[in-house]
């Protein structure tokens, strides 16, 4: 099949990065460590399916220091793919495409993505009991 | 310079043969994903520090078993659909792009059925 000559789009470090472009990489990123972190939810059910013991393995390798930074970074991820996923939905619907709108809503999924995995991690401690 | 597509390619289900089928279930396990993992992370929540009976317990309620089920379904056709086009995207070669798209969709699929056993085996325990 002979190439078609379509015009190319420049390269992405030409461009200044924006709210939005910033944003819309993001989405990918977290889009494929989510992919890497079901991993977690593999091991963990595994863990849970094979007894009490290795269960209390993997609690303590997920409540490790290496294993909460790990799911810290897992929840941020979730809930920002969550959020900008949704915003994403919007834009399916044809609605807030205006560029006043898309910069609203990005600043508006950032806050509510910390927000949330704050939240997750406040409530997820005191469940604990503060350890 | 010709820019568009032949008419003939694009009719029907278009060059691909697939149609909006790839965008449309992309969009229905987002959907279906909204409510599930955000029901899924406020579970872990009060289950993740309690000890492996009170996974186990919680794991053993039929509703959950099945809410997990279709959670796991949904992400994981999500992920690899999400993969799918990161793939498309960077790949260049032809063969290299459908050897990594095939692997990782078999991947996908071991993953989704270990997790799916996981829950059942639990679930079905008496």
């Amino acid at each position: 099949m002979e190439k078609t000559q379509r015009p190319l789009s420049p390269h992405l470090q030409i461009y200044r990065p924006q709210l939005t472009s910033v944003l819309s990489v993001t989405h990918r990123g977290t889009g494929i460590a989510l992919v890497v972190g079901t991993l977690v939810l593999v091991y963990w059910l595994l863990a849970a399916a094979s007894g009490a013991e290795a269960y209390g393995s993997a609690q303590q390798l997920l409540g490790s220091w290496l294993g909460r930074i790990v799911l810290l970074g897992f929840s941020f991820a979730l809930f920002y793919h969550l959020c900008n996923g949704i915003r994403h939905l919007f834009w399916d619907a044809g609605l807030g495409f205006e560029l006043k709108t898309t910069y609203a809503s990005g600043s508006a999924v950032v806050i509510v993505s910390i927000a949330m995995t704050v939240l997750a991690w406040v409530l997820a401690y005191a469940m604990r009991g503060g350890t | 310079m010709k820019f568009r597509t032949p008419l003939a390619r694009v009719r029907g289900l278009g060059s691909a043969r697939a149609g909006t089928h790839h965008w449309w279930m992309q969009r229905l396990t987002a959907i279906a994903l909204v409510p599930l993992s955000i029901w899924f992370v406020a579970s872990l929540i009060s289950v993740v520090s309690a000890d492996h009976a009170t996974v186990i317990a919680w794991l053993h309620s039929p509703l959950v078993a099945i809410l997990c089920c279709a959670l796991i379904v949904a992400t994981f056709y999500h992920g690899q659909l999400g993969v799918q086009v990161v793939l498309e995207d960077y790949v260049h070669s032809e063969w290299l792009k459908l050897t990594s798209i095939v692997l990782m969709q078999l991947l996908s699929l071991l993953l989704a059925a270990i997790c799916l056993f996981a829950v059942l085996s639990i679930a079905f325990r008496s």
